[in-house]
């Protein structure tokens, strides 16, 4: 079967179908984060006292997550580069770290969500924690995703460079989409859960 | 998109750039929490910093600033919605204003 429009643009979107596919999912997780984000401000202005996130939470790990997250970010968009330039070899490096870095950020989350564990410290604990554990873990779930997609394009999604190169090089720029997307929420989680 | 190696390599410089203001950013941000500033300045003043962040992320690496109308119609449209979705807490907690 011949799938459409899968390298150059279509003539009245002027895109790729796929890009313009992955923006309208983009589109429906704006509204699936935005929700959890006007739940928190409905709790937070609701609630008789608040806790300040720097009080419980571990801000070196999570800065030191943000720096990581966006070192991911720089090294996907190089990927996709290194695939304009018809270098594949630095790709395949490119798109590793960026795999490599998204399991380095979910080790970091691992050991954070382990200390809070370990002291007893649980998502029923209080309604600050409770969206602290649904937001991080949503994120979370999606860098899994991500890594996933990324990884299958690092190892066996790989073969289509050497038969259609530029449906290929298209595949990348959605799936960097999707990771500066990820990298984005972080952008904005980051002070709201752990800073305020 | 399609662009010529040569304005790719130029765009790696500029990729690189983005990379080193977000980090710079990201010590801004942290700094400002040790300011311990009362909630409303901290609040503004991280999401502005953090709006500043995203920007950059959605401008340079995924492209926005040439990007083609629909991308820009189909963000408008989400941009009302996630305005109301984040204008319903305070809509509901209104009588706290007054």
């Amino acid at each position: 079967m011949h799938i459409p429009y899968t390298i150059h643009a279509r003539p009245d979107t002027g895109l790729f179908n796929a890009k313009l596919g992955v923006w309208l999912f983009l589109a429906s997780e704006v509204m699936l984060f935005g929700a959890l984000f006007s739940s928190y401000v409905l709790l937070r202005i609701g609630a008789p006292s608040w806790p300040h996130g720097f009080e419980i939470l571990n801000i070196p790990l999570a800065t030191l997550n943000t720096v990581v997250l966006i070192t991911s970010s720089i090294t996907m968009v190089m990927a996709w580069a290194s695939l304009k330039i018809h270098d594949f070899a630095r790709y395949k490096r490119y798109i590793g770290a960026t795999v490599g870095l998204g399991f380095v950020f979910l080790i970091i989350k691992a050991f954070e969500y382990g200390a809070k564990f370990s002291a007893g410290i649980y998502p029923s604990e209080s309604t600050f924690l409770a969206i602290y554990f649904t937001l991080t873990g949503l994120h979370g779930l999606h860098v899994v995703g991500g890594m996933i997609v990324n990884g299958y394009f690092w190892g066996p999604g790989s073969r289509m460079w050497h038969t259609e190169p530029e449906r290929f090089t298209n595949r990348i720029e959605v799936a960097g989409l999707y990771w500066h997307f990820v990298d984005l929420v972080w952008i904005f989680l980051f002070p709201v859960l752990y800073l305020l | 998109m399609s662009r010529s190696p040569e304005e790719i390599k130029k765009h790696v410089r500029v990729y690189v750039n983005v990379f080193v203001a977000l980090m710079g950013l990201t010590v801004i941000t942290v700094a400002i929490s040790y300011l311990h500033l009362s909630v409303v300045p901290a609040v503004i003043l991280a999401l502005i910093v953090a709006t500043i962040k995203g920007s950059l992320v959605a401008s340079y690496f995924m492209h926005l600033i040439n990007e083609k109308k629909m991308i820009f119609a189909t963000l408008i449209l989400t941009g009302i919605f996630f305005a109301a979705l984040m204008s319903l807490p305070l809509i509901f907690h209104i009588d706290k204003f007054y």
